[in-house]
């Protein structure tokens, strides 16, 4: 950050300037109490006893993480081996939030570009239409779908009513269930930037393309896609984070057998039960994966981006 | 221009209506093969709508458009046999102007290397060959302008299409350009259709020149026709500079009608239409097919005062007050001023038109 030096003769924008460092003083300070303070904390809780009624004692372990990662037998005397269990969780959580990421690329994609196409003044109402939905809380339209996809529920009724199934086919407790719940969820986070990007899209460029003998998919693929391309990003990463780490759609539609690490996460802080520095452990490898895969995005995006400059 | 004279794109009764707004009203033309022809007409008038029909970006409310012969209505663009020079150029911002020339070459299935290679050549005929590799948006206007139009030539349309492609550039470049337009054409024998507001630049470019104005056809004809023998007060209006005269019809001999102006003057032109005695109509004189002496060379000089003389390097305007009449804009050519004379302001003078010089105007 520079340091705001005085210059004499200076416009109104030096002024600004100058004072710039000032300006941003309470953003850092929301992001220091409300981002980095408890970052910092589950880091240092990560690293302390457990106590057996929930909370900590302060005093250094690498317990947690050691419990995460490897196996020392019920006793804990064992030579160490690779804990599946928690990795396991953990690589189910990656498939479920990436399958939920995808089903809403796929719906929220055509949802977005059908709004951008709309005529100017009809575009508002649309989105507003999309968002509507979300102003009741996430638990209650989880629950609601807990009960759309029930096997006795209006979904399976009305297919086995239409002569399409014989018998209502099991959803609920399924993997399909929960991607469905974070497909759901999460959707507006995925049409509303991709929204944005293609408004801003110059069609011309599309009619340049049929113009020159591209077919509808060609130019979806080599022109419209890539010049949306953040917004496609933006979204993905929108849905796929919170994915990754929700409980409720596990914990409602999924049942006990398709246990998320947000679930995971939840039960070490609940009730009497819980483990403390373990669930502050899994909270910083999972925030970890994220911090490496939006690393990831952003190297490539910078890389792109430096192409086309 | 072509001397098998046959006819590349037919437009039949086109009519394209916006809801209840009729954007083109029943326009019927014919494009000759391996001809320049241009879409003329103010701002509105309809002519991107004309182009974006025959491209297949819009659909034809009624009529048809044939190309060389076949209805078209049922061809999406990208298997129309025509090409686009876009007014924004529409280049492809991510990829570089190589590829971009490629593209059309590409998506018509020639392989990648020999699409690449046929755009190097393209590239080359407009100059741009050292900036194969770069992307769109670090090349100039007029660069960028290049492209395009190397890019929609790579593919050898049959038909060129070019929506006012000059127009965002300036002055010099624009009439450098316009040569480099026309020499393609001519070395590509490709139909060019081009469209522009610029009266000038359609007389300059042209083979033939279509007038619009509000969504109708108003005039089709050689540039020189046009000029020439406007058929009606907004051709005249529009193309070049013109005396406007409002005049009443006093008498129909040998096809020419003789009028009165007012104030005594007498002046007489021909007409394509039949003309009633006593009616009110325009007649139409070109600035330079009129000289001032300072006797009457016939009956139908107008007699008058020079208000003003303006020069303006190849030649020197002046401005007339007709006695008890309207004003006069006579064009004194430099090269000229060996048989017409140029006279101090204030010198009384007639002015006297050169023959066939007045067109009779109805609307
Ligand atoms: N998509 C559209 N919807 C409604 N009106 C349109 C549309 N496109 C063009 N117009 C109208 O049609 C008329 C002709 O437009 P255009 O062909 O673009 O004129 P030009 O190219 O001669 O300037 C204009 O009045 C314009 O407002
Ligand atoms: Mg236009």
């Amino acid at each position: 950050m520079a340091g705001g030096t005085a210059s004499s003769g200076g416009t109104a924008a030096d002024t600004y300037k100058n004072a710039r460092p000032w300006l941003l003083l309470p953003a850092w300070a929301f992001l220091g109490v409300f981002v980095l303070a408890p970052v910092f904390m589950m880091l240092v809780y990560s690293f302390l006893t457990k106590e057996f009624r929930g909370g900590v004692i302060w005093e250094f372990s690498t317990a947690a993480y050691d419990q995460f990662f490897f196996n020392r037998g019920l006793f804990g005397d064992e030579p160490p081996t690779i804990e599946w269990t928690y990795i396991a969780i953990f690589w189910r959580s990656i498939w479920q939030a990436a399958t939920a990421t995808l089903m809403a690329l796929l719906i929220g994609f055509p949802t977005a570009y059908f709004i951008a196409t709309r005529p100017e003044k009809l575009r508002p109402m649309w989105v507003f239409l999309i968002t509507i939905p979300y102003w009741v809380n996430l638990l209650i339209r989880t629950v609601s779908m807990k009960f759309m996809l029930r096997d006795n529920g209006p979904i399976n009724d009305f297919l086995v009513g239409t002569g399409l199934i014989n018998e209502p086919i099991t959803i609920i407790n399924t993997n399909f269930a929960v991607q469905l719940g974070l497909f759901y969820s999460y959707l507006p986070f995925m049409v509303l930037p991709i929204y944005a990007s293609v408004e801003r899209y110059n069609f011309s460029l599309s009619e340049a393309a049929a113009d020159l003998y591209a077919s509808k998919w060609v130019t979806l693929r080599r022109i419209l896609l890539p010049a949306v391309k953040p917004g496609v990003v933006a979204g993905c990463i929108l849905v796929f984070v919170p994915s990754l780490g929700s409980f409720l759609a596990p914990d409602l539609l999924g049942g006990a057998k398709n246990f998320m690490i947000g679930s995971l996460i939840e039960e070490q802080f609940k009730g009497n039960a819980g483990n403390w520095p373990f669930g502050a452990a899994a909270s910083m490898v999972l925030l970890t994966m994220v911090l490496i895969l939006l690393l990831i995005f952003a190297r490539q995006q910078a890389r792109a981006q430096k192409g086309t400059g | 221009m072509s001397d098998s004279r046959k006819i590349a794109i037919d437009v039949r009764g086109a009519v394209k209506r916006y809801g209840d707004f009729t954007a083109l009203n029943t326009v019927s033309l014919s494009i000759y093969d391996n001809e320049f022809f241009t879409l003329l007409g103010p701002s509105g008038c309809g002519k991107t709508t004309l182009l974006r029909m025959i491209a297949g970006f819009e659909e034809v409310t009624e009529g048809a458009i044939f190309l060389f012969g076949d209805e078209i209505a049922d061809l999406p663009p990208n298997k129309r046999p025509v090409n686009t020079v876009f007014q924004n150029y529409a280049l492809f911002p991510q990829m570089t102007v190589l590829d971009n020339v490629a593209f059309g070459l590409e998506m018509r299935g020639q392989s990648r290397p020999e699409s690449r290679r046929a755009a190097g050549e393209m590239l080359e005929l407009v100059q741009l060959s050292d900036f194969a590799s770069r992307r769109p948006a670090q090349l100039s206007g007029g660069q960028q302008q290049r492209v395009a139009l190397a890019r929609a030539l790579a593919p050898k349309p049959k038909v060129l299409l070019l929506d006012e492609p000059l127009s965002a550039l300036d002055l010099k470049l624009r009439k450098a350009m316009q040569m480099e337009l026309k020499h393609l054409q001519r070395e590509t024998g490709i139909t060019f259709i081009f469209v522009t507001h610029d009266q000038e630049e359609a007389l300059t470019m042209s083979d033939r020149i279509a007038v619009m104005s509000a969504g109708a056809l108003q005039q089709l004809g050689a540039a020189r026709d046009i000029y020439e023998r406007p058929h009606n007060m907004f051709v005249a209006d529009f193309i070049g500079e013109t005396n406007l005269l409002e005049v009443t019809v006093r008498e129909v001999r040998d096809g020419r009608a003789i009028c009165s102006l007012g104030g005594g003057h007498i002046l007489s032109g021909k007409s394509d239409q039949e003309v009633r005695i006593g009616a009110r109509v325009h007649i139409s004189v070109r600035p330079e097919r009129l000289f001032m002496s300072d006797a009457p060379t016939d009956a139908e000089g107008l007699r008058g005062r020079v208000r003003e003389n303006i020069f303006a390097g190849t030649d020197i305007t002046t401005l007339v007050d007709l006695d008890e009449g309207p004003n006069l804009v006579v064009r004194t050519s430099n090269s000229d001023r060996g048989n017409k004379r140029i006279f101090e302001p204030g010198s009384a003078v007639y002015v006297n038109m050169e023959q066939e010089a007045a067109r009779l105007l109805m609307d």
